[in-house]
């Protein structure tokens, strides 16, 4: 199936930003709210009221804009855009519709190891609409409707793709690439789970090697990445299916419903909306001085691509760990913090990694919140370094301060969890163990090196782990040499 | 002459003295209420007798503790005036002349308002108005019709009929209107009043409720052109709360009352002066334009060669905007919310259905269409680059002279019900007074005569930001008219 069709995949991505006040007043944005607290006349759209442009807002769809190689457009200006709907106070949105803020960009995206380049068709900046809450299972079956206004008015930029993803997992690379450069350029906190980031994907399919695109659905309502690749997977799935029983695709906007796992017709496209743009007459038209975005160019900090690229140049962090940590800001905070401190930059990274990502995973939490700080890392490995405990003993250790937030040295100490480096000591032990465990001490002999491993383990249960690894390993082998005469 | 027939700046004076308290000058004005407004009806909502009595009170207070302190008080310092009821006041009903927002009452005041009420203005009440500002006649509000005090038979002119009817009688010594299309001039001349359309920009529209919101701007009407220039001392100038507001400082526009025309040209543009104009209108204009001249005013014909489309221009994109502005009475968060509705679609349609009127239903329809795609570029589109060329008409005219006269109505104040069944021939008292809405220019109308009793205006439009030249003029021609001191008889009438 797959080498009959192609998929072909475009994204538009809805971003909350994260202004302190609204985009056309001065209300918070705040969310968790109680409803109704965090508006005003204005973004409650009453009659007379005229808006008034945040600039930060701007700044922010510009800095944007450039972090995704845009063309930011010297000239702009907002639109409205007519619909009703209960949730949109005053049945316009103000939104940009010819002259967006940013144009033909793209953003690279690694897939299994290969890099391809998305093109980003434009950027613009809106406002976000209130939000209906239906009192009953679902808005037929509910017996009234309520509508929270905070959200009305809080700026929201939406980024449009070109159609040049190829696979759903293609599109998740995207989001999660594109949701790295939004929160390194501090524009969004991208929560999905609160809905201040959003995505819906345009899906068709073609025969390979078509030039043509095939007829496109729009899915909406997709509330997580996971969400989005299995949407599409299914849909693709979907479309070929049809079109290998000899039917047709039709233009439609469908809804994922993830519970069921698949995705439901919404409305046809003879049903699309006639939003009648006009140029909003409220506001001037925008004149963006090309001083402006230089110096907000100047002022963008480091992207994530640049950052992962001075990683494994100047510290040598492996390509793929070097990607993990500098998407993630709360990663790159965390590892920049812990070399800063004078750590080893492949150990920290191998550490966050690996036992630190797993206890997060395990608890749920994120960097940003870890109860181990990179003081307590770094603490931890100049430990394993100097001898004095061993890198499973460190694991023992960064266990305990997870739990209990207390010092790495402090946690040795107590649990007496020093290595045991004393030569005499580790060569009584060894020999205890090859007295009590004649089987693979013979298999050892006649060759089996597996063996060893096995006699090193038996030597750490013996001290509870606080052997020196490396000094076992060369005991164990000379007196074992020893008895054969090897 | 009762107080309440007195202009702004008279008032202003014998407050200023202490010979006249603004008590006594309020006491007056709701007498002549008590008097007039069974039959003119220019409000929709009156103060309060004692409300407006504390407010006064208050006014004198201030004004006598500037007075103590030496400093100045604002010209509209316990000043009487009214407001057109579609700009925001704070707790006071603000209806738009509409059932959809018969139960609207605003939590926040319109700039405006707000700058008159902080000079000490006492406001009298909300006046009354064609719906959202739609008409030429104030018969199409939703609530009663207004009557002119120059002859109850006839209209006030729209749709800021209700306040210049009400400074006409004697109900309010100044008032607000907005002019979207001639609303504030062309009421001003059916009742003899002075009508000023600021440059748009000039004047803040927040909590003006919108009609064209690129068309729409608050101006006086006043007695005569002096207090024109206070009240816009008053209200004009830079408002963070409309971008669309220039930020450059509003001048002193007293200062341009006294310098004469020597010197001005004054443009008589061939397109208005046709055939077709009503031969009284027309001597009645040609004789205060002679006036001028004989001041000093150079005369020359302009022309404005796109003119014959400036109506149909207007009637493209005052609707589109329209169809927008309105579309958030609805029925779900304030006014008319139609009862029986099982959702929120038929809850809209029937809400709107009851809460509109006929015009406006009208020029939503019509708007909605000309914004819709497929439409958009025979009709909103090519309706904007009309009104580039008419700006560029406009500006060529302004490199010869220094404003444009014409009539400011093609006809006298006409019968109410005349044309109530016959929309276009209602749209054509908008002829001469659209294009300074269309290209932003300021335009004023002063009082030039009277044909068979009933008033007539003048009209002058002037450049972008030159409220003072057309200040200047006005002020010149009043002076040499003599008319200023008229007032309707109606408002001596006891209960007529």
């Amino acid at each position: 199936m797959a080498s009959e069709y192609e998929t072909v995949v475009g994204i538009e991505v809805h971003a909350e930003l994260l202004t302190e006040s609204k985009v056309f007043c001065g209300c918070p944005t705040r969310f968790g709210a109680a409803p109704n607290t965090q508006t005003c006349p204005i973004c409650l759209g009453m009659p007379g009221v005229l808006p008034v442009l945040n600039k930060r807002a701007l700044e922010f769809t510009i800095r944007t804009a450039l972090a995704l190689n845009c063309q930011v457009a010297e000239f702009s200006k907002f639109d409205r855009k007519n619909y009703f709907y209960p949730d949109l106070p005053k049945n316009y949105q103000i939104s940009q519709y010819d002259l967006p803020i940013g144009r033909n960009g793209y953003l690279d995206i690694d897939v299994d190891g290969e890099q391809k380049r998305i093109r980003i068709r434009r950027v613009h900046l809106e406002e976000e609409t209130g939000k209906s809450l239906h009192a009953g299972e679902d808005i037929i079956a509910a017996t009234h409707s309520l509508v929270d206004f905070n959200r009305a008015g809080i700026p929201l930029m939406e980024i449009v793709s070109e159609a040049d993803m190829r696979s759903a997992d293609e599109a998740r690379a995207y989001l999660n690439k594109l949701r790295s450069v939004l929160l390194a350029i501090g524009v969004s906190d991208c929560k999905m789970e609160e809905g201040s980031m959003r995505c819906e994907a345009n899906v068709s399919v073609r025969p390979v090697g078509a030039s043509e695109f095939g007829t496109q659905t729009e899915l909406k309502n997709i509330a997580s990445f996971r969400a989005v690749h299995r949407a599409i997977e299914f849909e693709a799935a979907r479309q070929i299916a049809l079109l290998k029983s000899g039917e047709h695709v039709t233009r439609e906007t469908r809804h994922w419903d993830d519970e069921r796992g698949e995705t439901v017709r919404m409305r046809g496209k003879e049903e699309a909306h006639d939003y009648r743009y006009f140029p909003e007459p409220d506001l001037v038209p925008l004149e963006i001085g090309r001083e402006w975005v230089e110096s907000i160019r100047e002022s963008m900090p480091e992207l994530p691509d640049a950052r992962r690229g001075r990683y494994v140049r100047e510290l040598g962090i492996p390509e793929y760990d070097a990607g993990l940590i500098a998407d993630s800001p709360a990663m790159t905070r965390f590892f920049e913090e812990a070399v800063g401190l004078g750590g080893d930059a492949r150990e920290i990274a191998k550490w966050m990694l690996g036992e630190l990502s797993a206890a997060l995973n395990a608890s749920g939490g994120d960097f940003e919140s870890c109860p181990v700080r990179p003081s307590h890392l770094v603490e931890t490995l100049s430990l394993i370094k100097t001898g004095r405990i061993s890198g499973k003993i460190a694991k023992s250790v960064l266990e305990d301060i997870f739990g209990t937030g207390r010092s790495p040295e402090e946690i040795v100490r107590e649990r007496g969890l020093v290595q045991i480096s004393d030569e005499a000591q580790l060569v009584a032990v060894v020999d205890k163990v090859i007295a009590a465990n004649p089987g693979p001490v013979s298999d050892f002999r006649g060759g089996k090196e597996k063996a060893l491993t096995f006699l090193v383990g038996q030597v750490m249960k013996e001290t509870r782990g606080r052997a020196n690894p490396e000094a076992t390993n060369r005991i164990l082998r000379e007196r074992l040499a020893e008895g054969t005469g090897r | 002459m009762r107080l309440c027939d007195m202009t702004m700046h008279a008032l202003h004076d014998l407050l200023e003295n202490g010979e006249v308290s603004s008590e006594e000058i309020t006491r007056s004005v709701l007498e002549r209420i008590e008097e007039t407004e069974g039959m003119i009806q220019s409000f929709l909502n009156l103060a309060p007798e004692e409300e407006a009595l504390a407010r006064a009170r208050q006014a004198d207070r201030m004004i006598r503790d500037a007075r103590r302190q030496g400093s100045a008080i604002s010209p509209v310092a316990g000043i009487p005036i009214a407001i057109k009821d579609n700009m925001c006041t704070r707790g006071i009903p603000t209806t738009c002349g509409s059932a959809i927002l018969s139960e609207f009452v605003p939590p926040y005041d319109a700039t405006v308002v707000k700058r008159l009420v902080d000079g000490g203005a006492v406001m009298i009440g909300k006046t009354n108005m064609d719906e959202f500002a739609m008409g030429s006649s104030t018969e199409n509000s939703r609530f009663h019709p207004t009557r002119n005090p120059w002859d109850p038979s006839r209209v006030p002119g729209g749709s800021s009929g209700g306040s210049a009817a009400a400074v006409a009688a004697g109900e309010a010594v100044a008032a607000l209107g907005s002019d979207t299309g001639g609303s504030v001039r062309q009421p001003a001349s059916f009742c003899s009043v002075v009508g000023l359309k600021p440059t748009y920009g000039r004047v803040s529209r927040y909590g003006l409720v919108a009609f064209a919101s690129s068309l729409d701007q608050i101006g006086p009407l006043t007695r005569d052109v002096r207090d024109c220039a206070m009240v816009m001392n008053v209200i004009a100038g830079p408002d963070p709360m409309d971008s669309t507001c220039v930020s450059e400082p509003a001048p002193d526009y007293t200062g341009f009352l006294d310098r004469g025309v020597r010197g001005l040209r004054i443009g008589l543009p061939r397109e208005y002066f046709g055939p077709g104009m009503d031969p009284e209108v027309r001597s009645l204009v040609e004789g205060a334009v002679r006036a001028l001249e004989g001041l000093g005013a150079e005369v020359i014909d302009v022309t404005l060669p796109h003119s014959e489309y400036a109506l149909a221009t207007y009637y493209l994109v005052a609707p589109a905007e329209a169809s927008s502005n309105l579309a958030r009475y609805d029925g779900i968060r304030y006014g008319l919310r139609a009862r029986g509705s099982q959702d929120v679609v038929s809850l809209m349609k029937r809400t709107r259905s009851e809460g509109f009127g006929p015009e406006v239903k009208r020029r939503i329809m019509l708007g909605t269409y000309a914004l819709s795609s497929g439409y958009y570029d025979a009709y909103y589109l090519k309706a904007l680059k009309v009104r580039t060329l008419l700006r560029q008409d406009l500006a060529n005219a302004f490199e010869r002279c220094d404003c444009v006269v014409s009539p400011t109505s093609p006809t006298v104040p006409f019968k109410l019900g005349e044309r109530v069944e016959d929309p276009l021939a209602m749209y054509l008292s908008d002829i001469y007074t659209i294009t300074a809405n269309l290209t932003g220019a300021p335009a004023v109308s002063v009082p030039c005569g009277f044909s068979s009793g009933l008033p007539c205006g003048i009209h002058f439009v002037g450049r972008l930001f030159e409220e003072g030249t057309l200040i200047r003029i006005a002020h010149t021609l009043e002076g040499a008219l003599g008319i200023a001191d008229m007032r309707p008889s109606v408002a001596g009438r006891r209960d007529a």
